[in-house]
């Protein structure tokens, strides 16, 4: 299907800042079933971009923005044409071993309330022991719709009722690696998650012995389809996350996001 | 322990070595109260300059100086050679180590290495995995920590590929024994170490990025003057004649790095930074730090700028690592390591396990991923209980530790209350990484015990530091029409 | 140079001297209080918080108007952002911040002067605060001698930028309070009064000897006023550091190649106090030139840091 993809970020600062120095992760890469058929990231004010790729092989851009910025407004538009492999991942260049992706952070690390909850409802790392976790927490928790909160661990949001997509991936990654599966944080889009959304849509992928990489999206209960558009993966959300920031001067900002995703067959 | 050890300078036995004769006589000639009074005469100078060295977790460390000690610790040109090509070799399979990791990683498709040994270390660092630094260097200034057991057994006991300091020790040490003891240097052909700062500016301009023509800007980066090694970073960038900044002096702009002047932006080609990897860009690093110059990776990702040493060279002189150095040395120069590793049993091997388990009393056993004495057991000094307590947590978890031998360190005659008695050194030399080779100054950093019969010649434990020499012979004069000061040069490309 | 190097010499200079012009103010001030009747003396402690500026964040502490009580807060008290001490830390935290410039003599001198009041925190009685101010000053003589025996470098030039910019601030400031102070009511401005108070102004900005060298006629208002505001052979003067700061800038702008926005300033300001005759002020305004010099003094700060990239 067709996706396309209105992401905007206004940053509004109470006090001018002298210079802006962002790293964004905002750019979707092609894979086997996904094809970037056009994609822009616009700023409305003096800026230059360059186009890098970081450790885990994203695309990032580095914004630099230069003189009395109030107000800086991030447009990223495009469109994406997507087809399904059942959530399995192919024709990604991978530059790290499924391995590393047993690390973890502490925005992932699983605590004893998160392994007992593992292991009742999944024993194994196979495809079938994955998906009943990715049903189980789908079904542990009821949805936030909000914008999700900095810094908050698995372990913090394990106890909550209602999680938002960033929070329920982490859960599922935390229990993901306790089994001993590696498993990343993935950052991008999806129709399925209503319109002007608070933020980019976030999941998982684990690694299946002789299956390879496969993405479950616990917001869904099930693995992604055609309805996602995969723009970038870390080890936890604040490592994908689509912008890191820099600024020089005083005040406190405001951040508004506005993410709308349409799918047309 | 004391009495079993080799004496660097008396030899074993008392029978002095007979190439220091004259080094023996000006100790047996000046009497303690004279060389007390020159030590002193060094210490109040130290003080003043204000040189002090990282203490960590003190914070009265800027007004310390570190006890210096007048009676010198010599090298004979012969081990001084055979320990610079031991040094060159192990520091050149460091970087050609550090190259491969975050590249081909071909020595963990050999199987060499343990893949988690790798990627799920800490000191691994995913953010620059496929970046590679200009001419393919990584560890530019490396300090290895070396121990003493006989005249020619030396052991490596710590690589240090990060941010190595102690240098201004060497110079302000060698400073102070020209004043102080004029004399000795008419008596031993010293090598020089004072070149060493033209030597190390030789090194960063010659890892400047192509492109930056025949001139690039050098700077050196502290994390300001309230880090405890401050002195050192600001004697480098005096000594070497370029600017000392601080993130703040520096901007990215376009994926270049430029440094604020009173004159507007000057572009900076190659940055000797004395912060850690974690402070040097939010952007990648630590978001939650506002250390740092943001975009200074993607500068550094788009060749723009060469850092000295290189980020993620952590992975190289982590302890977990050292075990398996003999091998990595073997690896990638096809040849057995001339500078031996202190032999190390790795706990997650049943067999070492076994003979740790054994031996508990004999032993050093420490944790992989620890530091400052923590999770550590010293056998011989530990009491049956604290032994027994230990066996049960190393059995818990022994991949988590290493066990090494506790070994019989060299001493040097040294000045303490009573007078002129040995104790026990350890030596920390300077090897340096271009584009042009590798080379090692003639000199470092001795470390000294300075309590009785202690090993720990940490600073923030009653250790001091000496002077060290490297004496020149008819051989060496050699070299040193090829090379200037006695440096050991070798031509790599 | 870099900026940040540039900005902490500029403010050393500028808390170095504005330290020494306390310590001289304080030293007056006490001379005068002590030759004085009781609301004289008053009277002129109340006149060294205005020169200062600290008048209302003396009045907050509480405290009477009284020698031990302003003496301490104007120097040993470092809740006082404007004290002493707190000029000297200051000076001393941005010396520190580009130690590697300085020469060990200099950097001594600073240390030195800041560790005068480690030693003496006690009460403030006239003898022991006398004792500490001729402590500071001998710190800043010494720092001042060791900075003209250092490379005639941007360094330099940078400190004396700083000093010269806070020498055309302090006495303007001294000038305009004490002139409004001291002129007794009913009495002609240019005719001859109490010599001791005008004896204080000419004490804080060391010029008692140059008073007698150029005038010959006695201690008259309108020729400490002349010699203050408009001759440049004095140092301490409005126009001699007027001069110094153009001059510090022509030498800049030759070493660095730059002439921008401060130069320009500078030069139109020194070429108007060229032309500026006492006679003239005294009759347009005295108060309201000085508040016009001040007010310029700030600008070309502003545009110094500006020029020079300070933030």
């Amino acid at each position: 299907m067709r996706l396309s993809i209105d992401h905007r970020t206004v940053y509004a600062f109470t006090a001018p800042q002298g210079r802006i120095v962002q790293l964004l992760r905002m750019t979707p890469s092609d894979t086997h079933d996904q094809t970037v058929a056009d994609w822009q990231i616009a700023v409305d004010c003096d800026s230059r971009m360059t186009q890098h790729r970081d450790g885990f092989g994203n695309a990032t851009t580095m914004l630099y923005c230069e003189g009395a910025i109030e107000r800086i407004e991030l447009i990223v538009s495009g469109e994406v044409v997507t087809s399904s492999s059942d959530g399995v991942l192919r024709g990604v260049t991978e530059c790290l071993p499924p391995r590393f992706f047993l690390r973890t952070t502490p925005a992932t690390a699983a605590n004893q309330a998160i392994m007992s909850f593992a292991s009742e409802v999944s024993s194994g790392r196979d495809l079938a022991a994955l998906r009943r976790l990715n049903t189980a927490v789908r079904e542990r928790f009821a949805d936030d719709c909000g914008r999700p909160e900095a810094g908050r661990t698995a372990a913090e949001a394990f106890v909550l009722d209602a999680l938002t997509p960033r929070d329920m991936a982490h859960v599922f990654i935390a229990a993901a690696r306790a089994a001993g599966a590696p498993a990343r944080y993935v950052t991008g889009y999806c129709d399925l998650t209503g319109d002007h959304r608070p933020t980019p849509h976030g999941w998982a992928e684990a690694h299946i012995d002789d299956l390879g990489w496969v993405a479950f999206d616990p917001w869904l209960g099930r693995s992604p389809e055609e309805h996602h558009v995969r723009v970038a993966i870390a080890l936890d959300a604040g490592g994908a996350s689509p912008v890191a920031g820099s600024r020089l001067g005083d005040g406190v900002e405001r951040l508004e996001v506005d993410v709308t995703v349409q799918g047309d067959d | 322990m004391g009495t079993w050890a080799f004496d660097e300078i008396l030899g074993t036995d008392g029978a002095s070595r007979p190439e220091l004769a004259n080094l023996v006589d000006w100790l047996a000639d000046t009497p303690p109260d004279e060389l007390r009074r020159r030590q002193e005469a060094a210490e109040s100078t130290f003080r003043q300059l204000g040189i002090t060295f990282a203490v960590y977790g003190d914070n009265d460390a800027s007004e310390r100086i570190i006890p210096f000690d007048i009676v010198p610790r010599v090298f004979l040109a012969d081990e001084w050679a055979r320990l610079s090509e031991g040094l060159i070799q192990r520091v050149e399979a460091i970087n050609a180590f550090l190259d491969d990791i975050y590249g081909a990683q071909e020595i963990l498709k050999a199987g060499v290495l343990p893949e988690d040994l790798i990627f799920l270390n800490p000191q691994f660092r995913p953010e620059v995995v496929g970046i590679r630094p200009p001419h393919g260097i990584w560890a530019h200034i490396c300090g290895i920590d070396l121990v003493r057991t006989g005249p020619d057994q030396f052991f490596v006991l710590e690589d240090n590929a990060r941010t190595p300091s102690g240098v201004s020790y060497m110079l302000e040490n060698r400073e102070a024994m020209v004043r102080l003891c004029p004399e000795l240097f008419g008596q031993l052909r010293v090598a020089a170490v004072d070149s060493y700062p033209d030597r190390l500016l030789e090194t960063m301009r010659s890892v400047a990025p192509r492109g930056c023509g025949q001139n690039p800007t050098c700077v050196v980066l502290t994390p300001g003057h309230y880090n405890s090694a401050y002195y050192e970073h600001s004697f480098l960038a005096d000594s070497m004649g370029i600017e000392l900044v601080e993130a703040a002096d520096l901007v990215v702009d376009n994926d270049a790095v430029y440094m604020r002047t009173i004159a507007g932006r000057v572009k900076v080609d190659v940055i000797y930074r004395r912060v850690d990897d974690d402070f040097l860009d939010p952007l990648v690093f630590r978001p939650d730090s506002m250390l740092g110059v943001p975009g200074l990776i993607a500068a550094y990702a788009a060749g723009n700028v060469a850092i000295i040493n290189a980020p993620g060279n952590g992975i190289a002189d982590d302890k977990a690592i050292y075990s398996y150095m003999p091998e990595i040395v073997r690896f990638y120069s096809g040849k057995e390591a001339k500078l031996p590793n202190v032999e190390t049993w790795r706990c997650r091997e049943p067999e070492a396990l076994r003979y740790t388990l054994d031996n508990l009393d004999q032993l050093v056993v420490k944790l992989v991923d620890g530091s400052g004495g923590y999770g550590m057991l010293v056998g011989p000094t530990a009491s049956n209980g604290e032994i027994e307590k230990f066996r049960q947590v190393l059995e818990a978890e022994p991949h988590r530790y290493i066990a090494q031998p506790t070994l019989a360190l060299s001493t040097v005659p040294t000045l303490v209350e009573s007078g002129v008695a040995p104790r026990h050194v350890d030596f920390r030399p300077f090897v340096l990484s271009g584009a042009k080779g590798v080379q090692v100054v003639p000199g470092g950093l001795t470390r000294v015990a300075l309590r009785e019969g202690s090993l720990v010649v940490n600073s923030s434990q009653g250790g001091g530091t000496k002077d060290s020499f490297v004496l020149l012979d008819e051989g060496m004069k050699q070299t040193q029409t090829m090379g200037p000061d006695g440096m050991t040069q070798e031509q790599s490309l | 140079m870099l900026s940040r190097t540039a900005s902490s010499l500029y403010w050393l200079g500028r808390y170095i001297e504005r330290a020494d012009f306390i310590a001289r103010l304080v030293e007056a001030t006490i001379r005068l209080d002590v030759l004085s009747a009781r609301p004289a003396g008053e009277a002129a402690w109340l006149s060294a918080l205005t020169v200062t500026d600290t008048e209302a964040a003396f009045k907050a502490t509480g405290a009477s108007l009284t020698r031990e009580a302003v003496s301490r807060f104007l120097t040993s008290d470092s809740s006082n952002p404007g004290s002493l001490v707190r000029c000297l830390d200051m000076a001393r935290m941005n010396a520190r911040a580009v130690r590697i410039a300085l020469t060990r003599e200099s950097w001594s001198a600073i240390n030195s002067a800041w560790l005068v009041f480690d030693k003496r925190v006690a009460r403030a009685d006239t003898d022991r605060t006398l004792a500490l101010v001729d402590a500071v000053k001998h710190e800043t003589r010494g720092f001042e001698g060791a900075l003209h025996r250092m490379l005639r470098n941007q360094t330099t030039l940078f400190i004396r930028l700083g000093q010269a910019t806070e020498r055309v601030d302090d006495t303007a400031r001294l000038l305009d309070v004490k002139y409004h102070l001291l002129l007794p009511e009913g009495a002609e401005v240019g005719g001859t009064v109490d010599r001791d108070q005008w004896t204080t102004i000419l004490q804080t900005v060391s010029a008692v000897t140059a008073y007698r060298w150029l005038y010959n006629d006695g201690l008259v208002p309108a020729n400490v006023i002349d010699l203050l505001l408009t001759r440049s052979e004095l140092p301490r003067s409005v126009a001699g550091a007027i001069e110094e700061v153009t001059d510090v800038l022509t030498q800049l702008a030759r070493r660095t190649g730059t002439n921008g926005e401060a130069d320009r300033m500078a030069r139109s300001r020194h070429a108007r106090a060229l032309k500026t005759r006492s006679g003239d002020v005294i009759v347009s305004g005295l108060h309201q030139h000085l508040q016009a010099v001040i007010a310029e003094n700030d600008q070309l700060h502003a545009a110094i840091a500006r020029q020079f990239k300070f933030h």
